[in-house]
């Protein structure tokens, strides 16, 4: 027999048994613990495969050749540390009602929006904070990071400062995955809002339309409607990435008028809509004032759900060189330009860090988003008693 | 003395709640031998399902038992292992919830849901438990007791369904039964079937049962002895008879005395005096079905038109007509003579004005993110033009009416509010259009009856003041009793009887008011034993009507 083979009949026999032992433990050591009394084989089970991953984990970090995956416990480390002193400050200072808030947040809610809080401060002050100018090209060409003080993170093939094109990064991609998301949301919201109230044909035609849109693979159909966008925007830079806006936003759109449509049909339903129609409520009326208060938080959900697509297909379209045009720095073109770097990695980490870096940037934000929109969604739901 | 089946002493229950744990039940004690029927009754959020969920030793999600005890046979509940609980729920305790269409899953059959607890329990053979089934449909007499458990869930009427959840408890034969309001979403006709049903084989089966409800003439036909809660506590507790004939506490006896409320009618209108509100000759369908049948209908200012009838009747589409809702097939509605074009969109905001509605789920009809002050400022404003200060003076002067503080409730939001204060909000938000009429619907049958009474009196105060109209949908005939002055009487999209109030609770009647009126639960314990000798089990509830029906459609073919 082969020793995978082995391994693999051998493993899992001994952590069925290690298992079978932790919870004979457990239950002589607190025999009136009722969470040890009932413990199901699977859950101990669980408690040994996770203290087996623990361990393996500890036995990676003291491994010296391994240092990515050090480098990432250090950041989980930072992060939480910083969450965590960042809600015991909330908790402390500030106005009552924002204290209040800070008491029930979760460690996960308080990163998020640290993170948040980071982003748009950088994304703001990029001018002040950065270094250089993002078009600003030096003679200097490849200069690796950490051997010049000039350039902490180095230059890229033409001799622009990494360091301060990821800040600048900030403001373009994030800025311009904002303004998109909004606009998105107002058409979409909207029009979602109208087809629930009006209903009847109007609902159809609109939903039908949506479908249709829906139904071309998104990326596909983006960059195809870039495609046709550079045509008309020729020479015009600038206006290449007005069109991006408006065509991710269309896109975006249909799925935020999906969801606000359906929030909208549940309410519409309420006696209290029907009241104001007795009423003789105008449609505006409606909308804004009787359904829009009700659907903010399943809408505020999606929005930092649908922030990170947006952002993320501005990301891939600049990967593939057609949504934010240079010289503007922008994170998904960085991870395509010092893509080359990570081949790197075994001779010089920090240089095949540089793609992960403007990856990493993405990343962190759309998971922060993410801890913030489950603890709205949460709350949303907890709320309603 | 019988043997002790279940004991709880000092029970705790804490439930949790803006990240505190505040007490549901605190400290209750109760005792049940074999055999014994013991009704736990009080209003909602007395803690009487907790309490019932706690005798399995169960709590919902959020909740704990913080403290004391639940021994059933000898069994502490509190701390037993999960398998042995799982051992004794389905087997020897059983739980019928309050309604069953929620509980039954739809995508099997009866029979199949019926027998699934004995069969996992490994107590009966698939064949024993599905020949027991059968024959607990017919003790509860389900019709075709046969065939009935192969249809779905949906295929069967409210009161079917909660009798075959009855027989699937029953099946395993369980030494105790939790009912948890079981008819209080049924119509009278059929909760009384129901209620014959269950007394009959819990007594035949000599099982004990706990009986949740609010309704105090339903649990003083079912149960041996009676609880009553008040805010978690034990008010007091005492065999049934003694409980209705000298209720000891002030409680009790304030919710013996709820019924009393009755205002006398007001003398018939004149001959030729035009009506407010005149239905002519309306008929209605959603899509192909019919729902109104040539309806005729009047109603005069400053009276209360009481419409009475089951689900499915026909009284909420009526309302609907009126108010434009719904575009009527044929017919049309006047409004002081004059006719009122048949959709609300074409209504001018005047007609809108005089013509309100109060709703039944006074939840769903406040706008959950909008205060007090703005649901009821909103037509203060868009009617009157009233805005700034003038606005708040009257949105006060309206609370004042609906006898609530204003500074402490305007700036509150309807989740903050309990739901008597909510629906005094829904009749501030008709009033502040100063209607001429108002239809309420249904407006008292979600509240407990103390909160229902001050509803209704203050509803009655208003009438006298302002010189309302109502028109008052309603399946609760204590309720007419209370405040109507003229009753229509609905079934299937026709008026079946109208008349005033006092000639329609005095025979003779139509057969079909009969049946209603010898439905309702009365506040004695052989109220329902009389009922069933006086008419048979075959002459309540559906099997009653559905004879009706034959007798209707062979004595007069043409209708």
């Amino acid at each position: 027999m082969s020793m995978w083979l082995q391994l693999i009949l051998v493993l899992p026999v001994m952590a069925l048994s290690a298992a079978v032992l932790l919870r004979f433990a457990g239950r002589r050591a607190f025999p009136q613990n009722a969470y040890w009394r009932d413990m199901p084989l699977g859950v101990a089970f669980g408690h040994v495969l996770a203290a087996g991953m623990l361990g393996l984990a500890v036995k990676l970090y003291f491994i010296d050749r391994i240092v990515f995956f050090r480098w990432a416990v250090h950041g989980f480390g930072i992060c939480a540390v910083a969450g965590y002193l960042f809600r015991a400050a909330g908790r402390h200072i500030g106005p009552a009602p924002l204290r209040k808030l800070f008491r029930q947040m979760p460690l996960t809610a308080a990163f998020g929006i640290l993170t948040v809080l980071v982003y748009a401060f950088i994304a703001v002050f990029a001018g002040w904070l950065a270094p250089y100018g993002q078009a600003q090209i030096f003679e200097a060409v490849n200069v690796l990071p950490g051997t010049d003080p000039a350039h902490p993170l180095g230059t890229d093939q033409i001799g622009r400062d990494i360091f301060t094109r990821l800040i600048y990064g900030a403001q373009n991609t994030v800025g311009i995955a904002f303004v998109t998301t909004l606009i998105a949301f107002f058409l979409g919201g909207t029009l979602g809002f109208l087809a629930a109230t009006i209903g009847g044909r109007f609902d159809q035609f609109l939903s039908r339309s949506v479908d249709v849109l829906m139904a071309i693979p998104a990326l596909i159909f983006a960059l195809l409607l870039m495609t046709i966008a550079s045509a008309w925007a020729g020479s015009e830079r600038w206006l290449l990435t007005v069109y991006m806006v408006l065509i991710i936003a269309l896109i975006d759109s249909t799925r935020v008028f999906r969801l606000a449509r359906a929030v909208g049909s549940n309410i519409v339903v309420m006696d209290y809509i029907e009241a104001a129609r007795l009423r003789g409520e105008g449609l505006a009326y409606l909308v804004f004032r009787e359904i829009l208060p009700n659907a903010t938080a399943p809408l505020l959900a999606e929005f930092g759900l649908r922030f990170c697509f947006v952002f993320l297909t501005i990301a891939a379209l600049s990967f593939l060189g057609i949504g934010i045009q240079p010289p503007l720095a922008d994170w998904g073109t960085m991870v395509k330009d010092l893509s080359q770097f990570i081949n790197f990695a075994a001779f010089s980490p920090l240089t095949a860090a540089l793609p992960l870096m403007a990856a990493g940037a993405i990343a962190l934000l759309t998971v922060a988003v993410n801890f913030i929109v489950d603890w709205m969604l949460q709350r949303s739901s907890g709320l309603k008693e | 003395m019988k043997e002790r089946l279940l004991k709880i002493r000092d029970l705790r229950i804490e439930g949790l709640s803006d990240e505190q744990w505040w007490p549901i039940v605190r400290g209750v004690d109760l005792d049940l031998s074999r055999g014994e029927v013991l009704g736990l009754i009080g209003e909602s959020g007395a803690g009487k399902s907790t309490l019932g969920l706690a005798a399995m030793g169960y709590t919902r999600d959020g909740c704990r038992i913080s403290g004391g005890l639940v021994e059933f046979d000898g069994i502490d509940m509190v701390h037993a292992p999960a398998h042995v609980k799982r051992d004794l729920l389905g087997r020897r305790i059983a739980y019928v919830a309050q309604s069953a269409a929620a509980s039954f899953n739809p995508a099997h059959r009866l029979l199949g849901q019926c027998t699934e607890s004995p069969v996992q329990h490994g107590v009966m053979s698939r064949s024993e438990a599905e020949e027991r089934a059968i024959a607990l449909y017919e003790r509860l007499r389900l019709p075709d007791p046969q065939q009935i458990g192969f249809r779905y869930p949906h295929q069967v009427s409210g009161g079917q369904l909660q009798r075959a959840m009855t027989a699937m408890a029953m099946v395993a034969k369980p030494d105790l039964i939790i009912f948890d309001e079981p008819t209080t979403a049924l119509d009278v006709t059929t909760q009384i079937e129901v209620l014959a049903a269950i007394r009959d084989i819990v007594q035949q089966s000599g099982t004990a049962a706990i009986y949740i409800t609010h309704d105090l003439a339903v649990v003083a036909q079912m149960a041996d002895r009676i609880k009553v809660l008040l805010r978690g506590e034990e008010v007091e507790e005492a065999d049934t008879r003694s409980m209705l004939a000298s209720p000891r506490e002030d409680y009790t006896k304030s919710l013996w005395a709820v019924r009393s409320f009755q205002r006398p009618a007001k003398p018939a209108v004149a001959q030729g005096v035009s009506p407010l509100i005149r239905l002519e000759k309306v008929t209605a369908t959603y899509g192909q079905v019919p729902v109104l049948k040539d309806i005729s209908l009047d109603i005069h200012s400053g009276r209360t038109v009481a419409v009475v009838g089951e689900s499915g009747s026909g009284k909420s589409t009526a309302a609907r007509v009126i108010t434009g809702l719904l575009t009527p097939r044929a017919g049309r509605v006047l409004l002081d003579g004059v006719p009122l074009p048949a959709s609300y969109r074409d209504r001018g905001k005047d007609h809108l004005r005089q013509i309100q509605m109060i709703y039944q789920m006074a939840d769903t009809a406040l706008n959950p993110r909008c205060t007090i002050g703005d649901i009821i400022g909103r037509p203060v404003e868009f009617y009157m033009g009233l805005t700034g200060r003038e606005k708040r003076r009257r949105v006060e002067e309206l609370m004042v009416q609906i006898e609530m503080e204003p500074g402490e409730y305007m700036n509150r939001l309807p989740g903050e509010l309990s739901g008597g204060q909510k629906q005094r909000i829904g009749i501030a938000r008709a009033l502040a259009a100063e209607p001429r009429f108002i239809i309420c619907d249904e407006v008292t049958s979600a509240l407990d009856q103390l909160v229902a009474e001050g509803i209704l009196r203050l509803l009655a105060r208003l009438q006298d003041e302002l010189g309302l109209a109502y028109m008052f949908i309603t399946h609760d005939l204590a309720t007419v009793r209370a405040i109507a002055d003229e009753v229509v009487v609905m079934k299937e999209g026709r008026v079946v009887e109208a008349g005033p109030k006092d000639r329609m609770f005095h025979p003779p009647h139509h057969p079909y008011t009969e049946l209603l009126l010898s439905s309702v639960p009365e506040m004695e314990p052989d109220w329902l034993t009389r009922v069933l000798e006086a008419r048979g089990p075959s002459e309540i509830g559906e099997a009653a009507i559905a004879k009706m029906n034959n007798s209707e459609s062979s004595g007069s073919p043409d209708a």
